[in-house]
């Protein structure tokens, strides 16, 4: 019904951590079924935006809706009340998150780390959630590692479990924090594969990510973060390639700088 | 082919075998031969020297004065550590809470408990009589009362040992579970949350399991040594496993012969309790494969050095097999 609605909107988003202001009144737009790549310097603030989504993190002031549902607030009278964490709980199983340091569950196999949510939260019967997991698995090409520890993965490995974990929730909307920053490079096609395959489903992600070539080829919608603000946004091929502020063209020339080495490797194989 | 000159065969066998001598550790083999002879000696001693009096330890050993002490100290450990325990999770949560009356209430219970003898606590709750000889149940600062009880019915001597024991446990639980608790990664907590967790549920499924690794072995250490603690509640005079032995030396002055008996007991259930420690240790180490091996206790280096010859790879997979 509200499917011309956006899925993420924020509205002049503040955010500080005691007196340091991290998120200086953000508002933004992430459409439904499209790919939202934040993309800036480190420090600014991007981690800390995913967090206000999924209301790990409270925000100080301003509004963020999901599927036009005001996350962690109910506004009655011109006021914002606290949600209790059942509701809470339930916003969040419909936003799913991904980690730059994956943080599967080290005492369950592969297999339990994905249906803890399904099983222990929504409560679907065992059979049903085994199946639903060996499903994700197959999708995200880990069919065979059920039954393994993640200690026994590779980090690639890792980061697709624990997208088949978010995944298993069913969400609308999935947010990854810099996927595949703690990943050798080798291992960093496997992970932008299963994420380009996810994003040609029409999964509605917003993804944080210093891979400037994964946002120009899959992102639909750029949006360069600096100091806790918003600098510019708009297509990747504008933001990207003709970036209209000095402080974009100064990061993008850093970036493309340092994964420069990495890309002559990848040719070179 | 004799152990100390092994050959070896190098290469794919066109070059020459080399014979090989491994270092002799002379001065160690020295030592260790006088420390046998020694042994010896004093266990020669415990057949000849009459003064054990094993035929008196043959008839206590299993009189049913000794194995009712036993079984009180059985049960006071079991009681205690479980109190302790669960003591020791409430007070390590109550001190990591945001809310700073209980992590002020947890800290004072911490500092107050570890900070005195068991031994003075015991006596206080032995004697609380003296203190408060009557407890109610009212409406404080008023004459109100629903229900009233003299301490000295109150407080038997069991009562006093499992309270002091119990909570003295439960301040030293709680510093261990705490440390078990710190040390899950914040993003654990967050994975949880993000896939739509309670609180209570990510600290049950996600947090309380991993910290288990941490806490079992402290806590391994901390029921074999409760079992020996147990002997301080003779103060209160409660006939427990040593105090049943001293009651009975009392009176026939065979303090020697009893107190081997109660010694025996007492290795008798520390073995059996590192036993099921060891394979505790094991179950919750699942997924940590590696770190839970080289942590492990003397026990588990006895198992290693029985399996001594079976390649490395053996090893990896009995552990995965129990996974
Ligand atoms: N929990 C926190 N407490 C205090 N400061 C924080 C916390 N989380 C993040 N910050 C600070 O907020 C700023 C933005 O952090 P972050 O959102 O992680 O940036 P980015 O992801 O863009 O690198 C940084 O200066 C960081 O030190
Ligand atoms: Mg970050």
């Amino acid at each position: 019904m509200n499917n011309t609605l956006p899925m993420v909107r924020l509205e002049s988003v503040h955010k500080s951590f005691g007196s340091l202001e991290v998120l200086k009144g953000i508002d933004l737009v992430m459409e439904r079924e499209k790919v939202t790549c934040l993309i800036g310097p480190s420090g600014s603030g991007k981690s800390t935006l995913l967090r206000c989504i999924n209301h790990i993190e409270r925000i100080n002031s301003g509004r963020i809706f999901v599927d036009n549902d005001l996350v962690g607030y109910t506004e009655r009278g011109g006021k914002f009340y606290e949600m209790k964490e059942r509701d809470t709980i339930r916003q969040r199983q419909q936003i799913g998150m991904v980690f730059q340091g994956f943080n599967l569950f080290p005492h369950m196999t592969v297999e339990q780390n994905i249906m803890e949510g399904p099983v222990g939260i929504l409560k679907v019967p065992l059979a049903e959630a085994r199946a639903d997991a060996h499903r994700l698995l197959t999708r995200v090409g880990l069919a065979e590692k059920a039954t393994a520890y993640p200690n026994q993965l590779s980090g690639g490995q890792k980061q697709r479990v624990a997208i088949a974990r978010a995944l298993a929730m069913k969400p609308k909307v999935m947010l990854f924090d810099e996927p595949t920053s703690a990943l050798d490079p080798e291992l960093v096609g496997e992970v932008l594969e299963v994420m380009r395959d996810l994003a040609a489903s029409g999964m509605t992600m917003i993804v944080v990510t210093h891979e400037i070539a994964f946002a120009r080829d899959v992102g639909d919608h750029v949006v360069f973060m600096d100091d806790g603000r918003i600098v510019e946004q708009g297509a990747p091929s504008e933001v990207l390639s003709r970036p209209s502020h000095a402080r974009t063209q100064a990061f993008l020339r850093g970036v493309l700088l340092e994964s420069a080495p990495t890309a002559a490797v990848t040719e070179m194989s | 082919m004799s152990r100390t000159e092994e050959r070896i065969e190098t290469g794919t066998g066109s070059r020459p075998t080399m014979t090989v001598v491994p270092v002799r550790h002379w001065g160690q083999w020295i030592t260790a031969a006088a420390l046998v002879v020694v042994l010896a000696g004093f266990a020669s001693t415990l057949v000849t020297n009459e003064n054990y009096r094993w035929d008196v330890v043959g008839q206590y050993l299993f009189s049913s004065r000794i194995l009712t002490g036993l079984w009180h100290t059985i049960e006071l450990t079991a009681i205690s550590m479980i109190a302790g325990i669960i003591l020791g999770v409430l007070v390590a949560i109550m001190r990591e809470s945001t809310n700073p009356v209980f992590s002020k209430i947890a800290w004072l219970y911490i500092w107050f408990f570890r900070g005195t003898p068991l031994f003075v606590q015991l006596l206080f709750w032995g004697y609380i009589a003296a203190l408060y000889p009557n407890i109610s149940l009212g409406i404080p600062f008023t004459d109100a009362e629903f229900w009233s009880v003299e301490m000295r019915d109150l407080m038997t001597p069991w009562l006093a040992a499992i309270l002091g024991l119990s909570l003295n446990e439960g301040a030293y639980m709680a510093e261990i579970v705490r440390g078990g608790l710190s040390s899950i990664d914040q993003g654990q907590r967050e994975a949880g949350q993000a896939i739509g967790m309670s609180r209570a549920r990510i600290l049950r499924r996600i947090i309380l399991p991993q910290a288990m690794r941490v806490i079992l072995p402290p806590t391994g250490n901390n029921v074999i040594s409760m079992l020996k603690t147990t002997s301080v509640v003779s103060v209160v005079a409660f006939p427990e496993l040593l105090y049943s032995a001293q009651l009975i030396y009392a009176v026939n002055y065979l303090t020697i012969p009893l107190l081997i008996v109660a010694s025996i007991w007492y290795l008798l259930v520390t073995t059996t309790l590192t036993i099921g420690q060891h394979s505790l240790e094991k179950h919750f180490g699942q997924g940590h494969t590696t770190s839970a091996r080289s942590s492990g206790g003397v026990l588990r280096n006895v198992m290693r050095l029985q399996r001594r010859g079976t390649p490395p790879e053996a090893d990896i997979a009995t552990e995965k097999a129990h996974g």
